[in-house]
Protein backbone atom coordinates (compact mmCIF):
# COMPACT_ATOMS: atom_id res chain seq x y z
CA UNK A 1 0.00 0.00 0.00
CA UNK A 2 2.81 2.34 1.02
CA UNK A 3 4.83 1.64 -1.77
CA UNK A 4 1.92 1.99 -4.36
CA UNK A 5 1.71 5.53 -2.55
CA UNK A 6 5.52 6.02 -2.73
CA UNK A 7 5.88 5.12 -6.13
CA UNK A 8 2.99 7.52 -7.50
CA UNK A 9 3.79 10.33 -5.29
CA UNK A 10 7.47 10.12 -5.46
CA UNK A 11 8.10 12.26 -8.45
CA UNK A 12 5.91 14.69 -7.64
CA UNK A 13 7.58 15.00 -4.01
CA UNK A 14 11.13 14.91 -5.38
CA UNK A 15 9.77 17.86 -7.53
CA UNK A 16 8.52 19.90 -4.35
CA UNK A 17 11.42 19.37 -2.73
CA UNK A 18 14.18 20.46 -5.01
CA UNK A 19 11.89 23.21 -5.51
CA UNK A 20 11.81 24.05 -1.89
CA UNK A 21 15.58 23.85 -2.37
CA UNK A 22 15.91 26.35 -4.63
CA UNK A 23 13.73 29.10 -2.66
CA UNK A 24 15.77 27.74 1.07
CA UNK A 25 18.96 28.30 -0.94
CA UNK A 26 18.26 31.72 -2.67
CA UNK A 27 16.29 33.16 0.52
CA UNK A 28 19.02 31.57 2.44
CA UNK A 29 21.58 33.89 0.69
CA UNK A 30 19.90 36.82 1.41
CA UNK A 31 19.63 35.96 5.37
CA UNK A 32 23.51 34.78 5.25
CA UNK A 33 24.28 38.61 4.10
CA UNK A 34 21.42 40.27 6.21
CA UNK A 35 23.37 38.16 9.29
CA UNK A 36 20.35 36.78 9.63
CA UNK A 37 20.88 33.16 10.01
CA UNK A 38 19.87 32.54 13.55
CA UNK A 39 16.73 34.37 13.01
CA UNK A 40 15.72 31.51 9.95
CA UNK A 41 16.70 28.98 13.06
CA UNK A 42 14.14 30.99 15.76
CA UNK A 43 10.93 31.86 12.76
CA UNK A 44 11.20 27.67 11.86
CA UNK A 45 10.83 26.88 15.56
CA UNK A 46 8.55 29.25 16.52
CA UNK A 47 6.16 27.84 13.27
CA UNK A 48 5.17 24.45 15.35
CA UNK A 49 2.55 26.40 17.48
CA UNK A 50 0.86 27.84 14.45
CA UNK A 51 0.59 23.93 12.97
CA UNK A 52 -0.65 22.12 15.28
CA UNK A 53 -3.42 25.13 16.41
CA UNK A 54 -4.54 25.52 12.88
CA UNK A 55 -4.83 21.79 12.77
CA UNK A 56 -6.81 21.40 16.44
CA UNK A 57 -9.67 24.62 15.30
CA UNK A 58 -9.95 22.45 11.63
CA UNK A 59 -9.68 19.02 12.70
CA UNK A 60 -8.29 17.97 9.90
CA UNK A 61 -4.81 17.66 7.65
CA UNK A 62 -4.98 20.36 4.99
CA UNK A 63 -1.66 21.55 4.66
CA UNK A 64 -2.56 25.17 2.98
CA UNK A 65 -4.04 25.89 6.12
CA UNK A 66 -1.54 24.42 8.50
CA UNK A 67 0.90 26.43 6.34
CA UNK A 68 -1.31 29.98 7.08
CA UNK A 69 -1.41 28.86 10.73
CA UNK A 70 2.50 28.05 11.07
CA UNK A 71 3.18 31.55 8.74
CA UNK A 72 1.06 33.36 11.43
CA UNK A 73 3.05 32.25 14.36
CA UNK A 74 6.28 32.59 12.92
CA UNK A 75 5.63 36.28 12.29
CA UNK A 76 4.43 36.65 15.75
CA UNK A 77 7.66 35.48 16.61
CA UNK A 78 9.05 37.84 14.41
CA UNK A 79 7.36 40.39 15.85
CA UNK A 80 8.57 39.60 19.43
CA UNK A 81 11.81 39.17 18.64
CA UNK A 82 12.16 42.52 17.29
CA UNK A 83 9.84 43.84 20.09
CA UNK A 84 12.13 42.76 22.67
CA UNK A 85 15.06 43.44 21.27
CA UNK A 86 14.05 47.08 20.53
CA UNK A 87 11.76 47.95 24.01
CA UNK A 88 14.33 46.05 26.55
CA UNK A 89 17.42 45.90 27.25
CA UNK A 90 17.88 41.99 25.85
CA UNK A 91 20.06 42.04 23.28
CA UNK A 92 18.72 40.30 19.78
CA UNK A 93 20.20 36.85 20.15
CA UNK A 94 19.15 36.54 23.30
CA UNK A 95 15.56 37.66 22.41
CA UNK A 96 15.62 35.05 19.28
CA UNK A 97 16.81 31.98 21.72
CA UNK A 98 13.75 33.13 24.00
CA UNK A 99 11.64 32.97 21.41
CA UNK A 100 12.87 29.53 19.85
CA UNK A 101 12.65 27.29 22.89
CA UNK A 102 9.43 28.81 24.15
CA UNK A 103 7.62 28.70 21.00
CA UNK A 104 8.77 25.35 19.99
CA UNK A 105 8.33 24.11 23.86
CA UNK A 106 4.75 25.38 23.44
CA UNK A 107 4.41 23.58 20.20
CA UNK A 108 5.39 20.21 21.54
CA UNK A 109 3.10 20.76 24.14
CA UNK A 110 -0.24 21.58 21.75
CA UNK A 111 1.32 18.30 19.77
CA UNK A 112 1.00 16.14 22.53
CA UNK A 113 -2.41 17.34 23.50
CA UNK A 114 -3.33 16.99 19.41
CA UNK A 115 -2.26 13.59 19.37
CA UNK A 116 -4.40 12.34 22.36
CA UNK A 117 -7.42 14.00 20.35
CA UNK A 118 -9.28 11.71 18.20
CA UNK A 119 -8.01 11.21 15.05
CA UNK A 120 -4.58 13.15 15.76
CA UNK A 121 -2.42 10.47 16.54
CA UNK A 122 -3.15 9.26 13.04
CA UNK A 123 -2.38 12.77 11.76
CA UNK A 124 1.17 13.02 10.63
CA UNK A 125 1.62 16.00 12.63
CA UNK A 126 4.37 14.35 14.46
CA UNK A 127 5.64 14.72 10.49
CA UNK A 128 5.89 18.58 10.78
CA UNK A 129 8.73 17.93 13.54
CA UNK A 130 11.56 16.18 11.38
CA UNK A 131 9.33 16.20 8.10
CA UNK A 132 7.52 13.55 6.22
CA UNK A 133 7.94 14.75 2.67
CA UNK A 134 6.64 11.08 1.23
CA UNK A 135 3.17 12.28 3.52
CA UNK A 136 2.21 14.88 1.34
CA UNK A 137 -0.49 14.15 -1.46
CA UNK A 138 -0.75 15.61 -4.50
CA UNK A 139 -2.39 19.07 -3.56
CA UNK A 140 -0.16 19.70 -0.61
CA UNK A 141 2.98 19.32 -3.77
CA UNK A 142 0.83 22.08 -5.38
CA UNK A 143 0.45 24.34 -2.90
CA UNK A 144 4.94 23.79 -1.93
CA UNK A 145 5.42 24.55 -5.90
CA UNK A 146 3.04 27.22 -6.07
CA UNK A 147 4.63 29.57 -3.08
CA UNK A 148 8.49 28.65 -3.39
CA UNK A 149 8.08 29.75 -7.18
CA UNK A 150 6.69 32.83 -6.36
CA UNK A 151 9.48 33.43 -3.61
CA UNK A 152 11.86 32.90 -6.04
CA UNK A 153 10.18 34.92 -8.68
CA UNK A 154 10.41 37.65 -6.36
CA UNK A 155 13.83 37.81 -5.58
CA UNK A 156 14.62 36.91 -9.36
CA UNK A 157 12.72 40.44 -10.49
CA UNK A 158 14.01 42.59 -7.78
CA UNK A 159 18.05 41.19 -8.01
CA UNK A 160 19.54 44.31 -8.44
CA UNK A 161 17.66 46.19 -5.08
CA UNK A 162 18.39 42.95 -3.06
CA UNK A 163 21.85 43.24 -3.54
CA UNK A 164 21.39 46.97 -2.60
CA UNK A 165 19.33 46.63 0.23
CA UNK A 166 21.51 43.70 1.43
CA UNK A 167 24.96 45.96 0.53
CA UNK A 168 23.97 49.01 1.72
CA UNK A 169 20.61 49.76 3.23
CA UNK A 170 20.77 53.47 3.71
CA UNK A 171 22.07 54.13 0.48
CA UNK A 172 19.28 52.27 -0.94
CA UNK A 173 16.95 54.46 1.10
CA UNK A 174 18.74 57.65 -0.17
CA UNK A 175 18.23 56.83 -3.51
CA UNK A 176 14.46 56.22 -2.77
CA UNK A 177 13.97 52.67 -1.42
CA UNK A 178 11.62 52.12 0.63
CA UNK A 179 13.51 50.14 3.98
CA UNK A 180 10.43 49.44 5.44
CA UNK A 181 8.49 47.82 2.21
CA UNK A 182 11.97 46.07 1.52
CA UNK A 183 12.22 44.84 5.34
CA UNK A 184 8.42 43.24 4.98
CA UNK A 185 9.01 41.72 1.94
CA UNK A 186 12.34 40.33 2.88
CA UNK A 187 10.32 38.96 6.28
CA UNK A 188 7.41 37.93 4.03
CA UNK A 189 9.50 35.40 1.40
CA UNK A 190 11.68 34.55 4.69
CA UNK A 191 8.66 33.24 6.37
CA UNK A 192 6.90 31.81 3.46
CA UNK A 193 10.20 29.70 2.66
CA UNK A 194 10.35 28.27 5.91
CA UNK A 195 6.94 27.13 6.26
CA UNK A 196 6.32 25.96 3.25
CA UNK A 197 9.17 23.38 4.49
CA UNK A 198 8.29 22.57 7.64
CA UNK A 199 6.11 20.05 6.26
CA UNK A 200 9.56 18.23 3.69
CA UNK A 201 12.20 19.23 6.07
CA UNK A 202 10.72 20.20 9.43
CA UNK A 203 10.67 22.95 12.06
CA UNK A 204 14.16 21.66 13.81
CA UNK A 205 16.15 21.16 10.32
CA UNK A 206 14.56 23.68 8.45
CA UNK A 207 17.12 26.94 9.23
CA UNK A 208 19.68 24.18 7.39
CA UNK A 209 18.06 24.46 4.35
CA UNK A 210 18.52 27.97 4.55
CA UNK A 211 22.10 28.64 5.79
CA UNK A 212 24.27 25.25 4.73
CA UNK A 213 23.71 26.12 0.70
CA UNK A 214 24.73 29.87 1.11
CA UNK A 215 27.68 29.39 3.32
CA UNK A 216 28.54 26.46 1.02
CA UNK A 217 27.80 28.53 -2.12
CA UNK A 218 30.16 31.35 -0.38
CA UNK A 219 33.43 29.30 -0.98
CA UNK A 220 33.33 29.55 -4.44
CA UNK A 221 32.43 32.80 -6.06
CA UNK A 222 33.48 36.21 -5.21
CA UNK A 223 30.04 37.57 -6.76
CA UNK A 224 26.39 37.90 -5.73
CA UNK A 225 24.61 36.51 -8.46
CA UNK A 226 26.49 33.52 -8.91
CA UNK A 227 26.67 33.26 -5.10
CA UNK A 228 22.66 32.96 -5.13
CA UNK A 229 22.56 30.91 -8.28
CA UNK A 230 25.31 28.17 -6.66
CA UNK A 231 23.35 28.25 -3.54
CA UNK A 232 20.16 27.54 -4.98
CA UNK A 233 21.38 24.81 -7.11
CA UNK A 234 22.99 23.09 -4.03
CA UNK A 235 19.76 23.45 -2.28
CA UNK A 236 17.68 22.08 -5.29
CA UNK A 237 20.12 19.16 -5.17
CA UNK A 238 20.43 18.37 -1.50
CA UNK A 239 16.61 18.08 -1.57
CA UNK A 240 16.36 16.16 -4.32
CA UNK A 241 18.87 13.79 -3.10
CA UNK A 242 17.56 13.88 0.55
CA UNK A 243 13.87 12.54 -0.74
CA UNK A 244 15.30 10.26 -2.93
CA UNK A 245 16.88 8.34 -0.31
CA UNK A 246 14.69 9.07 2.28
CA UNK A 247 11.69 7.43 -0.06
CA UNK A 248 14.50 4.21 -0.37
CA UNK A 249 13.09 2.76 3.27
CA UNK A 250 9.65 3.24 4.31
CA UNK A 251 8.53 6.53 7.26
CA UNK A 252 11.84 7.39 7.14
CA UNK A 253 12.32 11.26 8.25
CA UNK A 254 13.24 13.84 4.88
CA UNK A 255 14.67 16.65 7.07
CA UNK A 256 17.53 14.65 8.30
CA UNK A 257 18.54 12.76 5.20
CA UNK A 258 18.39 16.40 3.15
CA UNK A 259 20.23 18.04 5.69
CA UNK A 260 22.75 15.70 6.22
CA UNK A 261 23.16 15.83 1.30
CA UNK A 262 23.41 19.32 2.62
CA UNK A 263 26.14 19.14 4.86
CA UNK A 264 27.93 16.75 2.09
CA UNK A 265 28.16 19.84 -0.11
CA UNK A 266 29.53 22.35 2.86
CA UNK A 267 32.61 19.60 3.42
CA UNK A 268 33.50 19.57 -0.09
CA UNK A 269 33.39 23.63 -0.40
CA UNK A 270 35.13 23.85 2.47
CA UNK A 271 38.22 22.00 1.68
CA UNK A 272 37.67 22.53 -2.20
CA UNK A 273 36.07 25.51 -2.32
CA UNK A 274 38.21 28.49 -5.48
CA UNK A 275 37.53 31.27 -2.70
CA UNK A 276 39.57 30.63 0.37
CA UNK A 277 38.67 26.70 0.15
CA UNK A 278 40.95 25.31 3.21
CA UNK A 279 42.90 23.16 0.56
CA UNK A 280 43.17 25.86 -2.08
CA UNK A 281 44.40 27.97 0.31
CA UNK A 282 47.14 25.57 1.73
CA UNK A 283 48.10 24.87 -1.94
CA UNK A 284 48.44 28.38 -2.45
CA UNK A 285 50.33 29.49 0.17
CA UNK A 286 52.77 26.11 -0.32
CA UNK A 287 53.16 27.21 -3.92
CA UNK A 288 54.27 31.09 -3.07
CA UNK A 289 56.49 30.22 -0.10
CA UNK A 290 58.73 27.58 -2.63
CA UNK A 291 58.72 30.50 -5.34
CA UNK A 292 60.12 32.67 -2.28
CA UNK A 293 62.49 30.11 -1.24
CA UNK A 294 63.60 29.45 -4.20
CA UNK A 295 63.97 33.37 -5.14
CA UNK A 296 65.79 34.13 -2.38
CA UNK A 297 68.36 31.07 -3.16
CA UNK A 298 68.82 32.22 -6.46
CA UNK A 299 69.89 35.51 -5.31
CA UNK A 300 72.29 34.14 -2.67
CA UNK A 301 74.18 32.57 -5.25
CA UNK A 302 74.46 35.22 -7.41
CA UNK A 303 75.24 37.39 -4.65
CA UNK B 1 22.35 87.03 -1.80
CA UNK B 2 21.63 83.69 -2.91
CA UNK B 3 18.50 82.27 -1.38
CA UNK B 4 19.81 79.16 0.88
CA UNK B 5 19.11 75.63 -1.03
CA UNK B 6 19.06 73.74 2.76
CA UNK B 7 17.47 75.68 5.69
CA UNK B 8 17.30 73.93 8.88
CA UNK B 9 15.06 74.81 11.55
CA UNK B 10 15.17 73.89 15.53
CA UNK B 11 16.26 70.67 14.46
CA UNK B 12 16.56 68.20 17.24
CA UNK B 13 17.52 64.08 17.19
CA UNK B 14 17.94 61.57 20.00
CA UNK B 15 19.35 57.95 20.47
CA UNK B 16 16.96 56.80 23.28
CA UNK B 17 16.78 58.78 25.96
CA UNK B 18 19.57 60.81 25.24
CA UNK B 19 19.33 63.90 22.91
CA UNK B 20 22.61 64.46 21.06
CA UNK B 21 21.43 67.51 18.72
CA UNK B 22 19.33 70.05 19.89
CA UNK B 23 18.53 74.00 18.55
CA UNK B 24 20.03 73.42 15.31
CA UNK B 25 19.16 76.31 12.86
CA UNK B 26 21.36 76.90 10.00
CA UNK B 27 21.65 77.67 6.15
CA UNK B 28 23.33 76.63 3.51
CA UNK B 29 23.76 78.83 -0.10
CA UNK B 30 24.61 77.04 -3.28
CA UNK B 31 27.99 76.37 -4.08
CA UNK B 32 29.39 76.42 -1.20
CA UNK B 33 31.98 73.60 0.40
CA UNK B 34 31.35 73.65 4.22
CA UNK B 35 33.57 71.16 6.64
CA UNK B 36 31.24 70.25 9.97
CA UNK B 37 33.92 70.15 12.81
CA UNK B 38 33.63 68.78 15.99
CA UNK B 39 34.82 66.83 19.07
CA UNK B 40 34.07 63.00 18.84
CA UNK B 41 30.39 62.38 19.74
CA UNK B 42 29.41 66.11 19.25
CA UNK B 43 26.91 64.55 17.39
CA UNK B 44 28.18 65.09 13.15
CA UNK B 45 27.19 62.23 11.97
CA UNK B 46 24.02 62.19 13.68
CA UNK B 47 23.37 65.57 11.94
CA UNK B 48 23.99 64.00 8.58
CA UNK B 49 21.83 61.07 9.39
CA UNK B 50 18.69 63.33 10.83
CA UNK B 51 19.05 65.82 7.93
CA UNK B 52 19.23 63.13 5.12
CA UNK B 53 15.78 61.65 7.15
CA UNK B 54 18.27 57.97 7.78
CA UNK B 55 18.14 58.95 11.65
CA UNK B 56 14.19 60.55 13.19
CA UNK B 57 14.22 63.61 14.38
CA UNK B 58 12.44 64.87 17.69
CA UNK B 59 11.64 68.16 16.41
CA UNK B 60 12.15 70.77 13.43
CA UNK B 61 12.18 70.91 9.79
CA UNK B 62 14.44 70.36 6.99
CA UNK B 63 14.05 72.00 3.59
CA UNK B 64 16.18 71.21 0.68
CA UNK B 65 15.71 73.52 -2.56
CA UNK B 66 12.89 74.57 -0.16
CA UNK B 67 11.10 71.68 -0.79
CA UNK B 68 11.35 68.67 2.08
CA UNK B 69 13.20 65.69 1.63
CA UNK B 70 10.79 63.15 0.00
CA UNK B 71 10.32 65.22 -2.85
CA UNK B 72 13.96 66.14 -3.11
CA UNK B 73 16.19 63.32 -2.55
CA UNK B 74 16.91 62.32 -6.32
CA UNK B 75 19.18 65.54 -6.34
CA UNK B 76 20.94 64.69 -2.56
CA UNK B 77 23.85 62.61 -2.88
CA UNK B 78 25.30 60.97 0.25
CA UNK B 79 28.62 59.21 0.79
CA UNK B 80 28.29 57.39 4.10
CA UNK B 81 31.35 56.40 6.33
CA UNK B 82 33.23 53.40 5.14
CA UNK B 83 32.51 51.03 7.87
CA UNK B 84 28.56 51.20 7.33
CA UNK B 85 28.93 48.70 4.97
CA UNK B 86 29.88 45.23 4.76
CA UNK B 87 33.20 44.96 2.23
CA UNK B 88 32.79 40.87 2.06
CA UNK B 89 30.00 41.28 0.01
CA UNK B 90 30.98 39.27 -3.25
CA UNK B 91 30.95 42.33 -5.97
CA UNK B 92 33.09 44.15 -7.84
CA UNK B 93 34.36 48.09 -7.35
CA UNK B 94 32.28 49.00 -10.85
CA UNK B 95 29.14 47.10 -9.54
CA UNK B 96 29.20 49.52 -6.31
CA UNK B 97 29.80 52.45 -8.30
CA UNK B 98 26.47 51.13 -10.54
CA UNK B 99 24.54 51.11 -7.68
CA UNK B 100 24.68 54.92 -7.52
CA UNK B 101 22.87 54.95 -10.97
CA UNK B 102 19.78 52.60 -9.89
CA UNK B 103 17.35 55.06 -8.71
CA UNK B 104 17.83 56.61 -12.92
CA UNK B 105 17.98 53.14 -13.84
CA UNK B 106 14.90 52.62 -12.32
CA UNK B 107 13.42 49.75 -10.15
CA UNK B 108 13.05 46.50 -11.21
CA UNK B 109 15.20 47.32 -14.65
CA UNK B 110 18.52 46.08 -15.67
CA UNK B 111 21.48 48.35 -15.89
CA UNK B 112 22.46 48.65 -19.28
CA UNK B 113 26.11 49.06 -20.43
CA UNK B 114 25.92 52.40 -21.13
CA UNK B 115 25.00 52.23 -17.32
CA UNK B 116 28.18 50.42 -16.83
CA UNK B 117 30.11 53.10 -18.95
CA UNK B 118 29.57 55.71 -17.06
CA UNK B 119 29.93 54.31 -13.97
CA UNK B 120 33.31 53.13 -15.35
CA UNK B 121 34.03 56.83 -16.07
CA UNK B 122 33.47 58.04 -12.60
CA UNK B 123 36.51 55.32 -11.57
CA UNK B 124 38.14 56.71 -13.72
CA UNK B 125 37.69 60.22 -12.43
CA UNK B 126 38.86 58.66 -9.23
CA UNK B 127 41.86 57.35 -10.49
CA UNK B 128 40.12 53.98 -9.73
CA UNK B 129 39.96 52.50 -13.65
CA UNK B 130 42.75 49.96 -12.81
CA UNK B 131 40.67 48.75 -9.96
CA UNK B 132 36.89 48.22 -11.62
CA UNK B 133 36.59 44.50 -11.69
CA UNK B 134 38.06 43.82 -8.52
CA UNK B 135 36.89 42.36 -5.68
CA UNK B 136 35.61 45.30 -2.93
CA UNK B 137 37.44 43.11 -0.25
CA UNK B 138 40.54 43.39 -1.83
CA UNK B 139 40.65 47.29 -1.63
CA UNK B 140 42.33 49.27 0.56
CA UNK B 141 40.43 51.70 2.71
CA UNK B 142 41.63 54.62 0.64
CA UNK B 143 40.41 52.56 -2.97
CA UNK B 144 37.33 51.92 -1.01
CA UNK B 145 36.41 55.62 0.09
CA UNK B 146 37.47 56.36 -3.28
CA UNK B 147 34.82 54.05 -5.00
CA UNK B 148 32.27 55.15 -2.85
CA UNK B 149 32.67 58.64 -3.74
CA UNK B 150 32.73 57.64 -7.41
CA UNK B 151 29.06 56.18 -6.72
CA UNK B 152 28.09 59.54 -5.36
CA UNK B 153 29.38 61.03 -8.41
CA UNK B 154 27.48 59.46 -11.30
CA UNK B 155 24.49 59.59 -9.19
CA UNK B 156 25.03 63.63 -10.40
CA UNK B 157 23.66 65.32 -7.73
CA UNK B 158 23.01 68.69 -6.51
CA UNK B 159 24.14 68.56 -3.39
CA UNK B 160 26.46 66.26 -1.43
CA UNK B 161 26.76 65.00 1.80
CA UNK B 162 29.95 63.15 3.06
CA UNK B 163 30.58 61.26 6.50
CA UNK B 164 34.31 61.26 6.85
CA UNK B 165 35.32 60.54 3.42
CA UNK B 166 39.16 61.64 4.29
CA UNK B 167 39.30 59.53 7.78
CA UNK B 168 41.84 57.01 7.37
CA UNK B 169 43.14 57.70 4.20
CA UNK B 170 46.54 58.19 2.91
CA UNK B 171 48.16 61.55 1.10
CA UNK B 172 47.03 60.53 -2.42
CA UNK B 173 43.55 59.85 -1.83
CA UNK B 174 42.92 62.61 -0.03
CA UNK B 175 44.27 64.71 -2.37
CA UNK B 176 42.41 62.74 -5.13
CA UNK B 177 39.40 63.34 -3.06
CA UNK B 178 39.99 67.00 -2.38
CA UNK B 179 40.33 67.75 -6.19
CA UNK B 180 36.91 65.94 -6.61
CA UNK B 181 35.33 68.11 -3.92
CA UNK B 182 36.78 71.52 -5.46
CA UNK B 183 35.61 70.47 -8.75
CA UNK B 184 32.43 69.72 -7.86
CA UNK B 185 32.09 73.42 -5.98
CA UNK B 186 33.45 74.92 -8.96
CA UNK B 187 30.45 72.92 -11.14
CA UNK B 188 28.20 74.76 -8.66
CA UNK B 189 27.34 71.88 -6.73
CA UNK B 190 27.17 72.24 -2.89
CA UNK B 191 29.01 70.00 -0.89
CA UNK B 192 28.61 69.33 3.22
CA UNK B 193 31.65 67.21 4.68
CA UNK B 194 32.26 65.87 8.46
CA UNK B 195 35.59 66.64 9.03
CA UNK B 196 38.11 65.69 11.70
CA UNK B 197 41.31 67.56 10.99
CA UNK B 198 41.32 71.19 12.27
CA UNK B 199 45.04 71.65 10.56
CA UNK B 200 43.45 71.45 6.89
CA UNK B 201 39.76 72.98 7.57
CA UNK B 202 41.22 76.14 5.67
CA UNK B 203 42.67 74.97 2.85
CA UNK B 204 40.03 72.98 2.07
CA UNK B 205 36.55 74.46 3.30
CA UNK B 206 35.06 78.17 2.47
CA UNK B 207 32.72 77.87 5.16
CA UNK B 208 32.64 75.99 8.49
CA UNK B 209 30.31 74.70 10.54
CA UNK B 210 31.41 74.30 14.41
CA UNK B 211 29.47 71.65 16.16
CA UNK B 212 28.95 70.23 19.52
CA UNK B 213 25.71 69.28 20.11
CA UNK B 214 24.49 72.25 18.73
CA UNK B 215 25.67 74.72 16.19
CA UNK B 216 28.41 76.72 18.17
CA UNK B 217 29.02 78.84 15.02
CA UNK B 218 28.65 78.77 11.20
CA UNK B 219 29.54 80.61 8.49
CA UNK B 220 32.83 81.56 6.32
CA UNK B 221 36.10 79.69 7.29
CA UNK B 222 38.03 82.99 7.71
CA UNK B 223 35.23 84.32 9.93
CA UNK B 224 34.64 81.82 11.73
CA UNK B 225 36.93 79.55 12.29
CA UNK B 226 38.93 81.39 15.16
CA UNK B 227 40.39 80.17 17.90
CA UNK B 228 38.00 81.16 20.07
CA UNK B 229 35.37 79.58 18.65
CA UNK B 230 37.08 76.48 18.77
CA UNK B 231 37.80 76.74 21.97
CA UNK B 232 34.17 77.06 22.51
CA UNK B 233 33.40 74.00 20.42
CA UNK B 234 35.77 71.80 21.61
CA UNK B 235 35.39 72.65 25.38
CA UNK B 236 37.73 75.19 26.22
CA UNK B 237 40.70 73.59 27.39
CA UNK B 238 42.28 72.09 24.06
CA UNK B 239 45.69 73.22 23.94
CA UNK B 240 46.13 74.88 20.28
CA UNK B 241 48.57 73.27 18.28
CA UNK B 242 50.39 74.14 15.52
CA UNK B 243 50.41 77.59 15.53
CA UNK B 244 53.56 78.00 15.34
CA UNK B 245 53.65 75.13 13.09
CA UNK B 246 51.60 75.86 10.81
CA UNK B 247 53.91 77.34 8.33
CA UNK B 248 56.90 74.69 8.67
CA UNK B 249 54.53 71.70 8.52
CA UNK B 250 51.78 71.44 5.95
CA UNK B 251 49.81 67.98 5.80
CA UNK B 252 49.68 67.30 2.30
CA UNK B 253 51.51 69.70 -0.56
Amino acid sequence: MLSILLNSNTGWVLLSTMTLGIAAGTIGCMAYWKRQNLMSDALSHAALPGVVIAFLLIGEKNLLILIIGAAISALIGAFLIQWITTASRISEDSAMGMVLAIFYGFGIMLLTIANRSAGGNQSGLDGFIYGQAAAMVRTDVITMLVLALIVVFIVFIGFKEWKLYLFDGQFAKGIGLSLKGMNTLYTAVLVTTIVIGIQAVGVILMAAMLIIPAVSARYWTQSFKVMILLSAIFGGLAGATGTLISALGSGLPTGPFIVVVGAGFFVISLVLGKEKGILINYLQFKLHQKAQQSNAQTLKQEG
Amino acid sequence: MATPILQVENLSASYRKNTVLHDINFEVNAGSLTGIVGPNGAGKSTLLKTILNLHPSLTGSVKFFGLPFIKAKKRIGYVPQRGSVDWDFPTDALDVVTMGLYGQIGWLRRPSRLHKERAYEALDKMGMADYANRQISQLSGGQQQRVFLARALVQDADFYFMDEPLAGVDAATERAIMTILKELKAIGKTVMVVHHDLQTVEDYFDHVLLLNRTVIKHGRTEQIFTRENIANTYGGNMRWMGEEKRHAVHSIE
